[in-house]
C-alpha cells in the first residue's frame, strides 16, 4: 500500500475511487482469481474506510478512525491490491481499448479496464451562510472530526434535513442532551424514501425524546457574527432560530464529472446496466455514483446510496471485467440507527402501490407491495420481520396483502407455503 | 493482544490478533478470514457473522440476548444454543484463545 506515494505507470484494472465500493471491487476481483495488478486511487487521506458510523458510533465517540478501516494493511498486502491514498484522478483518455488516466501531481497510469467508485458528495445548502463556521455536511472522515469537536455538551445544534444522516445526528446529540432542532422543507420525514406511516413514527418518536422538528420549513439564510461563525439560521416566514452548529443533510450527488468528461452517458449518475456496464466497453461504474435501471419501474433508472448496493454492484462489476458469468443480486437493504430507535429496509419500496402497516407498542413494520406482491419493507425494532422479509425477497416469495396486518401470525407464518 | 481461533466453513483454522475493543467481527473481516460477511460492519442490522462459541467460551462471552437473538432467529444458518453474532463480541484479555465456529451461511 502506499501512501500519495508513485503509482505504478501501467496496471490491469484501475478503480477511481477508495470507498466501499472501489475496495469492493478490487476484494472481489482476488476472490475470483483475477491475477493482474490492481490499482485503487482514492482523493481522502485515510486508508479505504466505512462511511455509516461517521453519523453513528464514530459522532458518538464509540469508534475511532483504526475501527472505521475497511481492511488491515496486511489484508491489502496479501491479495496485492495497492492503495493510492490522497491521491485524485483528474482526467482520463478512453483508447479502443483500455486507456489513460492522469493524476493531480501530472503522472499518468495506463490502465486496460476501468472502474469509476467515485461515490457522491454531500451537497450543499444553496443559501448565503452556507460556509460560515459551524456548519457542516456529513460525509468524509475530517467531517464527521470537525462535527465532534465543534458538537459540545451545550451547542445548540440545528439539523436541516429531516433525511437519514440527519436524523442519526439528532438522535445521538438530543441523547447527549444537546438542543436539537430539525428543520425539513417538505411536509414529512424521510419523505423520498418511505410511506406516511414510518415518517409519522419517527415524528412521534423523536420529538418525544426532545428534538423540536419543523416540517414544511425551509432554510432561507444562515446569519454569523463577525467571526464569520454561524448564530442563527432564518426562515422563509422571516423567524430564526438561534444555533452554535448547523449540520446540513440535504442528499447527495454522484461524482459523475470524470466519467462525463471521459465520454460516458451520464444522467443523475454514470448509466449502467444490471451488472454495473457503463456505455463504454471494459469500463464499469458502482457504488453511489452508478445510476442502474430501477427494479420496479421499467424504464426509470435510479441511485441507491447505500453499502449493501455498493458490495452488490461490485460483486457484479468484477464478473464483467473478468468477463465471467454474473451471479444472482441480493436483496437490497439498508438500515439506520436513530438513538433508541434501528430501522431495517429490505427491498426497494419505490413504485409502492399500496402499504399494510403491522405496529405494536414499541415496534413497527410497513409493508410494500406492488400489484399485490410484496417489494420490501420499512421495519423499527423489529428484527424478526426485517429478517422475515429479506429472506422472501430473496426467495421470491411474496405474502397475501389481505392477511398481512393479521397480528396473531408472525410475517413468517404468513409467508409459510407460497414459494 | 488477545488471539481469536476461527474455524471456517471451508474446515480450515485460522489464530488472529485481536485489538482489544475490537469485535471478533471486526478483526476477521480486516484479516479478510473467509466466511464472515458482516455487510453492516456491526451495527447489529445484517446477521451475516453468525457464529458458534467454543462450549468452553460461553461463560465468558454470554448468550445472545435482545435484539441480538431476535436477529439470530432467521438467520441463514439456523440459530443454536451458543450461536452469537460476533461484532457483537468485544475483544478483551480475558477472552485470548476465544474460539469460533463460523457458521455456514450467512
Amino acid at each position: 500500500m502506499s501512501e500519495a506515494g508513485d503509482a505504478r505507470s501501467h496496471t490491469s484494472v484501475l478503480i477511481v475511487g477508495a470507498g466501499e465500493a472501489g475496495l469492493g471491487v478490487a476484494t472481489e476481483l482476488r476472490d475470483l482469481a483475477f491475477g493482474g495488478h490492481i490499482t485503487v486511487i482514492g482523493d481522502e487521506p485515510y486508508p479505504p474506510y466505512q462511511r455509516p458510523p461517521l453519523s453513528k458510533g464514530f459522532l458518538e465517540g464509540k469508534e475511532d478512525e483504526e475501527s472505521l478501516a475497511l481492511r488491515a494493511p496486511a489484508f491489502l498486502d496479501e491479495h496485492e491490491i495497492e492503495v493510492l491514498q490522497g491521491r485524485r484522478v483528474v482526467s482520463i483518455d478512453l483508447a479502443d481499448q483500455g486507456g489513460t488516466a492522469t493524476l493531480d501531481d501530472a503522472t499518468t497510469v495506463q490502465f486496460e479496464k476501468l472502474a469509476f467508485a467515485t461515490g457522491a458528495r454531500a451537497r450543499e445548502l444553496p443559501v448565503p451562510g452556507a460556509s460560515l463556521a459551524g456548519v457542516h455536511t456529513l460525509r468524509t472522515i475530517e467531517d464527521a472530526k470537525q462535527v465532534r469537536s465543534t458538537l459540545v455538551d451545550t451547542a445548540r445544534l440545528v439539523v436541516v434535513g429531516g433525511g437519514f444522516i440527519g436524523l442519526e445526528v439528532a438522535a445521538a446529540s438530543r441523547r447527549r442532551g444537546l438542543e436539537v432542532t430539525v428543520l425539513e422543507a417538505t411536509p414529512r420525514l424521510l419523505g423520498r424514501v418511505c410511506a406516511p406511516p414510518l415518517s409519522d413514527y419517527l415524528m412521534k418518536r423523536h420529538a418525544a425524546a426532545g428534538i423540536e422538528i419543523r416540517l414544511d420549513t425551509s432554510v432561507v439564510e444562515l446569519v454569523g457574527n463577525v467571526d464569520g461563525q454561524v448564530t442563527h439560521v432564518r426562515l422563509a416566514d422571516g423567524a430564526t432560530i438561534p444555533a452554535d452548529v448547523v449540520i446540513v443533510g440535504v442528499g447527495a450527488l454522484p461524482n459523475v464529472e470524470l466519467a462525463e468528461k471521459a465520454g460516458l452517458e451520464c444522467g443523475r449518475g454514470i448509466v449502467v446496466d444490471q451488472a454495473g456496464r457503463t456505455s463504454v466497453d471494459g469500463v464499469v461504474a458502482v457504488g453511489d455514483c452508478a445510476e442502474q435501471p430501477h427494479p420496479n419501474l421499467p424504464g426509470q433508472r435510479l441511485t441507491i446510496e447505500s453499502v449493501n448496493n455498493a458490495l452488490e454492484q461490485s460483486k457484479l462489476a468484477a464478473h464483467v471485467l473478468t468477463g465471467s458469468e454474473t451471479p444472482r443480486r441480493g436483496v437490497a437493504w439498508f438500515w439506520s440507527d436513530q438513538a433508541d430507535l434501528k430501522i431495517q429496509i429490505a427491498g426497494i419500496s419505490d413504485g409502492y402501490d399500496a402499504y399494510i402497516v403491522r405496529a405494536e407498542s414499541t415496534r413497527l413494520t410497513v409493508l410494500y407491495f406492488q400489484q399485490n406482491r410484496l417489494i420490501a419493507a420499512d421495519v423499527v425494532n423489529n428484527p424478526r420481520d426485517f429478517m422475515a422479509v429479506k429472506r422472501a425477497l430473496g426467495e421470491g416469495r411474496t405474502i397475501d396483502p389481505e392477511r398481512a396486518d393479521d397480528l396473531t401470525l408472525s410475517l413468517k407464518e404468513l409467508l409459510q407455503g407460497q414459494a | 493482544m488477545p488471539t481469536i481461533i476461527f474455524q471456517s466453513p471451508d474446515g480450515t483454522t485460522q489464530k488472529v490478533e485481536a485489538r482489544i475493543g475490537a469485535s471478533a467481527m471486526e478483526t476477521a473481516i480486516k484479516l479478510g478470514v473467509p466466511g464472515i460477511v458482516a455487510e453492516c460492519g456491526g451495527a447489529m442490522a445484517c446477521a451475516t457473522c453468525h457464529v458458534f462459541v467454543d462450549p468452553q467460551w460461553i461463560e465468558a462471552t454470554g448468550v445472545a440476548e435482545d435484539f441480538e437473538a431476535e436477529m439470530l432467529d432467521d438467520a441463514e444458518t439456523p440459530r443454536q444454543e451458543r450461536s452469537r453474532l460476533s461484532c457483537q463480541l468485544r475483544m478483551t484479555e480475558e477472552l485470548d484463545g476465544l474460539e469460533l465456529t463460523i457458521a455456514p451461511e450467512q
